[in-house]
């Protein structure tokens, strides 16, 4: 594995223009993808998690405007032409979303699907190079040969999907962005679709970012997790290590949240998930966090290494050269109005 | 956390049926001919005792949430009974089940779409008060609504009194509904799916919110799900349903410990766990659940179960599933080459249960297809799919297979369970 | 438990915030939709306003061919006298246009509030029971529907005519009939979506009467698009009264001005180059339709949430203060 990674994201900004304020879905945000790497990016509804996939791929919804680097091959595709950027997407950059339907065509059969992705990336193979290539690439998500010329409204959600995954991959792309593609997905599928994703470096090399609620799956399928919050990522770092010693405080009381067959006790976080809009000043995450201290309250934190490859935006771990003196003292929480529970 | 049960279960639902016919072809609608049945509730019975909270739980097309609305009255039943507090629910008209709605109320999947647009907060958790004549006056409506929202949480009430649902997020909206269905008193609660599509950190606000209410009103729960985390915190007993059968019914605590029916265990083998030393599970029963319409023959779960044998009820279908497995297994170049020999695949699709003739085709001989089904055995030699056949006799021109007997499952005890599955019986 | 609670609103507060949320969409419009509501509805207010104050306004009345003793002059071009010229009857083009604005209004108001009150119930109860009643009725309806509307319109006024005369009520039961399946059909159409809705069986489960169901849950939800409908059907509504009064169907021009009438009478005056008596009416047509069509049209892309765009702000990335710039170091 090269050491170079895929994908390299620096101080990313997808915003967009509202009558109420501008959203700041995506607000500076770095981080590595390593070739072949599985990263994981988690949060809840509204934190930015989708803007920020999509944003990477230069899909941005109507009035949104990025700023920033995503470097890919050497170039910065936030300053790309849109013809440029749908050049790569495809051949280089792959997405599969939550509804299989939204990229298949009813009236087409999956041969006919299979045939005009080749024909317009890889104009050079033979009719039989693509039916080759289709079918082993849908032979290795589990998709018979038997039903490679029937339409898509003939397959179930699940075999919808994989179909997706296998168009997306046929095209060899150094980098898929999954963005919630379980989801919807019964759950013995839903396992099924993941060892798919998480053998994608194995059998195709490829890297994956992917972009989910549920933390059961982060802990399974990925290499590296991102914890995104408000527009930022607060922490990263290898699966393991976050999930056995999370160093940021949402990390840590969102696993308890989450609820699995190990969970004796119900735990959940008071409030409600800020607006993109006007979130809290300093942390986002202040007003809920149990262990918030004054400068929290309105000093932005910064990038602190907290272990080996790892990374997180807290002022629980420092740099203390930065804290005020008497500002690491403990901030009394407001109570949060039941009103503005979630 | 069982509370003490009555004698007398306050639901009682045997051999229900809810079947739906399905529209066929233009030339069937023309005439009038119906194509199918879908039996999305296909003979299932249970009991529901007061204070309990049962769980069902299944995937997409197990019939749960058609179960939840057959109980309900909202969906009419084809067959068999819902006893509840004294009266058959199936036999009740419209009418006559209005009057038994303030008994048992439900609470839907998705908060978004369960509250009228048109209504403010106040307006739409009141209405059951003024549909059932309880209230004199708007002023009194406010206080009980106030009341009531105030329970589940939304407080200060006033707040949200005036309110429309655009105004509120998920989670509240979700506590309104909550707050509609139990301003009526009711005794049962089925709650459909109440927390799925809630973020992670509020699922656990409403199900505890749910879990006081059930204390401080002595609620009985029907706890509809996919989610078998959710459900094992939540559920005194629980019913897995499959293809519209419970498969396995039995106190919470066993089914969690010793799973016995093989799609129970699939079940929660797939369940993500949040501990990264846990890699995805390999070993899943393939495939999905089939469709409804056309069951398989025997044990719906055959096709997919790691542990069938003979008696589970193997047909024409099986073979065709074996064979497409086969060739997205080993490529295209053997596809091309023994694809022609087989003819028609999907005459292979009828359900014929005794034994199947396969003509060969393209010049091929009997001998050739059996070689060919040699090769698929030796590659994968533990296949269920063996067990089920009885013997195959290489023809001049065809290949004929016959089955081994097959047998309807039915539920039998095991244990402090009941399972259906040959395996135990 | 005491709680105390607000006073109750008023109902007419309630109501009032409710057409507040409902024209919220209208105060947010920007851009080209915008500029057609208001252009729209400029147009028409000043028609309904000459419709209105037409006895005040009007500089004689639309049958007059005589002041004062003196008959006015037979086809005069337009003259400081009588500003559009006047008739082959010697009556004032000007005032049969104002007038005429009255009659059409009248006509299209009354016909519109017929083929609502007919049609929107019948929708909402053939979509929401269905079975044998709405497979009747659509029967019905899609005939009429079929039918050329011109020519229905045609034979009902006709048929009316026998029995109560070729007045103003005739043509507008006329011209409901031909739109009563056009709502008829929208209103099913979305009742039979609406029907699958959560909320609509939550209300069912609930316990509602279906009357109850239909009244509060599907009503207002589907009401919201009659008012789009209704300001282009109005514009039609006109055409197909002019054409009636053109070809002779509709109100009798003894009893109120009416522009397609005045519009057939000048066909025989354009020949010999008497233009003022076709073209004043005409206009005024013209005018009225697009109008009309302009607020229809304004409506449906600010209140459609299918259509409607939300307003967009440019985003400015420079106006945000730069991080400090750290080197991320070991956490303590």
């Amino acid at each position: 594995m090269s050491d170079a990674p895929v994908l390299s994201v620096r101080d990313l900004r997808v915003h967009y223009g509202t009558v109420r304020g501008t959203v700041r879905a995506v607000d500076r945000v770095s981080f590595d993808i390593g070739a072949a790497e599985v990263l994981g990016l988690v949060g809840e509804s509204g934190c930015g998690k989708s803007t920020l996939g999509r944003g990477v791929l230069g899909l941005l919804p109507e009035g949104a405007a990025s700023d920033g680097q995503v470097l890919y091959g050497g170039r910065n595709l936030v300053g790309l032409s849109p013809r440029q950027l749908s050049g790569l997407r495809g051949p280089e950059l792959g997405l599969i979303f939550q509804e299989p339907m939204t990229r298949l065509n009813p009236l087409l059969r999956i041969e006919d699907h299979f045939k005009e992705t080749l024909e317009q990336h890889e104009p050079q193979l033979t009719e039989r190079e693509i039916r080759q290539r289709s079918l082993e690439t849908l032979g290795r998500v589990g998709i018979p040969p038997t039903r490679f010329r029937q339409y898509p409204h003939e397959f179930s959600g699940g075999m919808r999907q994989r179909i997706m995954i296998a168009l997306a991959l046929v095209l060899r792309p150094k980098l898929l962005v999954a963005d919630e593609p379980t989801t919807s997905l019964d759950v013995i599928v839903e396992a099924q679709i993941l060892a798919i994703l998480a053998d994608l470096k194995r059998n195709f090399g490829t890297a994956l970012l992917l972009i989910t609620h549920n933390l059961g799956i982060i802990a399974e399928a990925c290499d590296r997790v991102a914890v995104m919050y408000a527009g930022k990522i607060v922490e990263d770092g290898p699966a393991r290590d976050v999930f056995a010693d999370p160093a940021h405080p949402y990390t840590r009381e969102l696993l308890r949240s989450t609820i699995s067959l190990e969970t004796t006790e119900l735990h959940s976080i008071p409030g409600a998930p800020p607006n993109l809009i006007d979130p809290p000043a300093g942390c986002h995450f202040h007003p809920r966090c149990p262990d918030v201290m004054r400068v929290c309250s309105w000093k932005q934190p910064i990038d602190v290494a907290p272990g080996p490859d790892r990374r997180v935006q807290c002022w629980l771990h420092g740099p203390e050269a930065e804290i005020p003196p008497g500002e690491a003292a403990g901030l009394e929480r407001e109570e949060i109005a039941v009103a503005d529970e979630a | 956390m069982p509370t003490k049960p009555d004698a007398e279960p306050l639901v009682s639902v045997r051999n229900l049926k809810t079947y739906y016919s399905i529209r066929g072809s233009f030339g069937d609608r023309l005439v009038g001919r119906e194509a199918g049945q879908v039996k999305a509730v296909d003979d299932v019975s249970f009991d529901l005792r007061k204070g309990e909270v049962l769980g069902l739980v299944g995937e997409s097309g197990s019939g749960k949430t058609t179960l939840g609305r057959t109980l309900l009255g909202l969906v009419r039943a084809t067959d068999g009974s819902v006893m509840f507090e004294g009266r058959d629910i199936t036999k009740l008209s419209e009418r006559e089940l209005r009057a038994h709605r303030r008994r048992m109320q439900i609470v839907f999947q998705d908060p978004h779409a369960s509250l009228n647009p048109a209504m403010t907060i106040g307006d739409a958790v009141g209405h059951p008060l003024r549909i059932h004549g309880l209230v004199q006056g708007r002023d009194q409506m406010r206080r009980r609504v106030a009341e009531a929202l105030e329970i589940v949480g939304l407080s200060p009430a006033e707040q949200f009194l005036d309110k429309y649902p655009s105004d509120l997020s998920g989670g509240q909206k979700q506590r309104a509904v909550i707050a509609r269905a139990v301003i009526l008193n009711p005794v049962l609660l089925v709650a459909d799916e109440p927390v799925s599509m809630l973020d992670m950190s509020v699922r656990a606000k409403i199900l505890e919110l749910m879990l006081n209410l059930k204390h401080e009103f002595d609620l009985s729960y029907l706890y509809i799900t996919h989610d078998l985390a959710t459900a094992k915190f939540f559920c005194d007993r629980i019913a897995i349903l499959y293809l519209g059968r419970i498969v396995e019914i039995g106190p919470s605590a066993a089914i969690y410990e010793e799973p016995k029916h093989p799609y129970t265990q699939a079940l929660l083998r797939a369940i993500p766990e949040p501990d990264p030393l846990r890699t995805v599970p390999r070993d899943l029963p393939r495939g999905e659940v089939p469709d409804a319409a056309r069951p398989p023959r025997g044990c719906s779960f055959h096709p997919r179960c790691p542990r069938a044998f003979e008696i589970c009820g193997w047909e024409t279908r099986d073979l065709r599933d074996l064979l497409e497995a086969h060739w997205a297994r080993t490529g295209a170049e053997e596809y091309e080459a023994e694809r022609p020999l087989f003819g028609d695949l999907d005459s292979l699709s009828a359900s014929n249960g005794v034994a199947v003739r396969v003509p060969a085709r393209a010049g091929a001989t009997g001998g050739d297809l059996l070689a060919i089904l040699e090769r698929v055995r030796a590659d994968e030699p533990d296949e269920p799919f063996w067990k089920g056949v009885r013997a195959m006799h290489a023809g001049a021109d065809a290949l004929e297979i016959e089955w081994n007997e097959a047998r309807e499952p039915r539920l039998v005890a095991s244990g402090p369970v009941e399972v259906e599955c040959h395996l135990y019986g | 438990m005491a709680i105390p609670v607000q006073p109750i609103e008023s109902p007419f507060r309630r109501r009032a915030r409710g057409l507040g949320r409902a024209v919220g969409p209208i105060r947010e419009a920007r851009g080209f939709p915008r500029l057609m509501l208001y252009i729209g509805a400029g147009i028409t207010l000043l028609f309904v306003l000459l419709a209105l104050l037409a006895p005040v306004i009007s500089p004689y009345d639309f049958d007059q061919y005589q002041s004062g003793g003196h008959r006015f002059p037979q086809l005069a071009s337009p003259s400081s006298g009588h500003w559009m010229g006047t008739t082959v009857q010697s009556t004032d083009v000007m005032s049969r246009v104002i007038w005429g604005a009255q009659t059409e209004l009248k006509v299209v108001f009354i016909s519109l509030v017929f083929a609502i009150t007919v049609g929107v119930p019948l929708g909402l109860l053939s979509g929401y029971f269905g079975g044998k009643l709405d497979r009747g009725l659509v029967l019905v309806m899609d005939a009429l529907y079929a039918f050329p509307y011109l020519l229905l319109a045609i034979v009902i006024a006709f048929l009316l005519s026998n029995s109560i005369g070729k007045g103003v009520l005739t043509a507008a039961i006329a011209i409901s009939a031909t739109y009563v399946p056009l709502y008829f059909r929208v209103v099913r159409n979305q009742v039979i979506a609406l029907r699958e809705e959560s909320y609509v069986e939550a209300a069912r489960a609930l316990g509602a009467k279906p009357l109850t169901i239909i009244r509060k849950y599907v009503f207002h939800n589907v009401v919201q698009n009659v008012p789009p409908i209704a300001t282009l059907n109005a514009a039609d509504a006109i055409l197909l009264l002019t054409a009636l009064g053109f070809l002779g169907y509709g109100i009798q021009p003894t009893d109120a001005a009416e522009w397609g009438y005045d519009s057939s009478r000048a066909v025989s005056d354009a020949a010999s180059g008497i233009w003022w008596t076709a073209l004043f009416p005409g206009i005024a047509i013209v005018l009225l339709v697009t109008g009309l069509t302009l607020v229809g049209e304004g409506l449906n892309e600010t209140m459609n949430p299918v259509l409607r765009r939300r307003r967009v702000q440019r985003v400015n990335f420079d106006q945000e203060p730069e991080p400090p710039i750290v080197e991320a170091v070991e956490g303590s």
